[in-house]
């Protein structure tokens, strides 16, 4: 077991390192949401009702370009084929590198999002949701995204594709994350079967992704 | 053909697509394999063996 | 798998497994599937246009759901074939598994794709647009968008047996979310009532209504049976192209078929 929580340290240190990467997925976080009012005009009462969705979307758009970092450079030296055949079972290794890509991306973008909330007028009432949900959501984007990445790690076209893949698979993500905050702040009722939802589903991909992540690269690494 | 009302022209755009649409997938289906029928014939003429055969020749 | 098998009884799978062998049922089962489909469809058709009565609320245009729900039933049925070929595949390495996976894409994304067209051109004389996002049509169009998925990745792979592999992988991903996704997808549409309540397929459906539309469902079905023999059929023709092609190249290289082949 030890050989995960090293192996998520050295995920975690190469993510750090590297720097730019996260940098990058947060500042395309940014670059989007400011798009928005460009795109749909000032007013803040329309962006206002619009922030929480345009929030969620964006952060998964911006968390969707982190994820081939995932696996890639592990492939390109070699070090994967090492991480396979390894003691450490393939299924929790993909978790542990799954977990630091939700520390080292999924966490800070959720922190993000409050401060360019306020760019969007976003309710006052609805920062605390926004953060929770988030927070229990954006595993399910870094598990399910980890499978989508091993699916996606030789293909040709890889980034669209991993697009195309794996945003229909955050869909219930998103639908929960919104309603939980839409009936936070006062919209129709039902936060808690919301947000509980929003659990169960990351919860489950928890399970999922690895599983799936694991069986991909022992295709491709065989 | 009895009258189809004020929206004739939605019912009748739905069987025509459905028909297009389905019609294109046996078409190629069916131009698919007269196709590779044909390159397998044309092989097998040119008497290009499967692995095991030709394995024996060696 | 041995060539010449010797044990007794072998189950339905196992004899479909070897691809000579499959070539043979299905090329005499195909045609009456096929015929069968036929006269099943232009039977639907006529109890369609000239038996069937007006719907009191939709009128005639509710002749467009004869069509529109065996679509969407056929789309769904496509992906769930997809899945049991993953597994098969997967967990079995049934030979032939694979090939059903890849044949059934196409033909279910090609229903799935109907079931959206004909339920935008039923819903603009219904609610006055081409789209709504009801939870029927979006759960159909994300179904869409799974289909693409499994098609991209596989024309994205370039070697055949990990693109099996892998679409696998990902039908069986597709498969255990989708059930979240419908979910989702309809707790989203109570949240958003539309304004209008009548459902695709009204209310309830007069007994006049069904008969048609079973016949139709009946017909359809078996034309997806004979489309996905036909794909797996054409599939296996490929794959004996695409080696005897290779053994060709090689033998004309001067390099042993056998050692070239593995």
């Amino acid at each position: 077991m030890s050989a995960f929580w090293t192996l998520l340290k050295r995920d975690l240190l190469l993510q750090v390192r590297e720097g730019g990467a996260v940098g990058t997925a947060l500042g395309f976080y940014l670059i989007v949401v400011t798009m928005m009012p460009l795109g749909l005009g000032p007013d803040l009462n329309l962006l206002s009702r619009i922030a929480p969705g345009v929030l969620w979307i964006a952060l998964l758009l911006s968390a969707l370009l982190s994820l081939p970092r995932i696996f890639e450079a592990d492939d390109e030296d070699g070090s994967l084929d090492v991480i396979a055949t390894g003691d450490l079972p393939l299924e929790l290794a993909t978790a542990a590198k799954a977990l630091a890509h939700w520390i080292s991306t999924g966490i800070p973008l959720a922190l993000l999002a409050p401060v360019l909330g306020l760019l969007l007028n976003l309710d006052l009432g609805a920062y605390p949701v926004l953060v929770a949900t988030m927070l229990v959501g954006t595993p399910a984007i870094s598990f399910l995204g980890a499978a989508g990445a091993a699916l996606t790690l030789r293909a040709r076209r890889s980034g669209l594709l991993l697009a195309l893949l794996v945003l229909p698979l955050y869909i219930p993500t998103l639908i929960f994350g919104i309603a939980a905050i839409s009936a936070a702040t006062g919209g129709p009722s039902g936060f808690q079967a919301s947000f509980l939802i929003l659990a169960a589903i990351s919860l489950f991909s928890l399970v999922i992704g690895p599983l799936a992540a694991a069986a991909a690269i022992r295709f491709q690494t065989q | 053909m009895i009258d189809l009302g004020p929206h004739a022209a939605f019912i009748w755009a739905s069987y025509a697509i459905y028909a297009a649409v389905l019609v294109g997938v046996i078409g190629w289906l069916v131009w698919d394999g007269a196709r590779l029928k044909l390159r397998l014939a044309e092989l097998e003429a040119r008497g290009v063996s499967r692995r095991s055969r030709a394995a024996k020749e060696i | 798998m041995s060539q010449i098998d010797t044990t007794p009884q072998q189950t339905l799978t196992q004899k479909l497994a070897n691809p000579t062998r499959f070539m043979q049922l299905s090329g005499t089962l195909m045609p009456w599937f096929a015929g069968a489909a036929a006269a099943l469809i232009l039977y639907a058709l006529y109890l369609a246009f000239f038996v069937a009565p007006e719907d009191y609320q939709q009128g005639q245009t509710v002749k467009i759901m004869f069509i529109h729900v065996p679509a969407a039933w056929l789309g769904m049925l496509g992906y769930a074939l997809i899945a049991v070929s993953s597994f098969g595949y997967l967990v079995f390495r049934h030979p032939l598994a694979d090939v059903s996976a890849k044949a059934a894409a196409p033909i279910g994304a090609a229903f799935t794709f109907l079931a959206l067209a004909t339920g935008s051109l039923w819903g603009k004389p219904m609610w006055g647009t081409y789209w709504v996002w009801d939870a029927r049509l979006t759960s159909m169009l994300i179904l869409l968008f799974l289909y693409f998925g499994l098609m991209a990745l596989r024309s994205a792979i370039e070697d055949e047996a990990l693109a099996g592999k892998l679409c696998a992988v990902l039908g069986l991903v597709g498969v255990s979310i989708l059930p979240i996704i419908k979910f989702s997808v309809d707790w989203w549409n109570t949240l958003h009532q539309p304004a209008s309540v009548i459902r695709m397929d009204g209310p309830t459906i007069h007994p006049d209504l069904l008969w048609p539309l079973l016949i139709s469902a009946l017909g359809f079905s078996l034309l997806f049976f004979a489309l996905h023999m036909k794909g797996i059929r054409n599939e296996i023709l490929r794959r004996r192209v695409k080696s005897l092609t290779m053994a060709e190249v090689d033998r004309a290289r001067g390099v042993s078929a056998s050692a070239a082949a593995e």
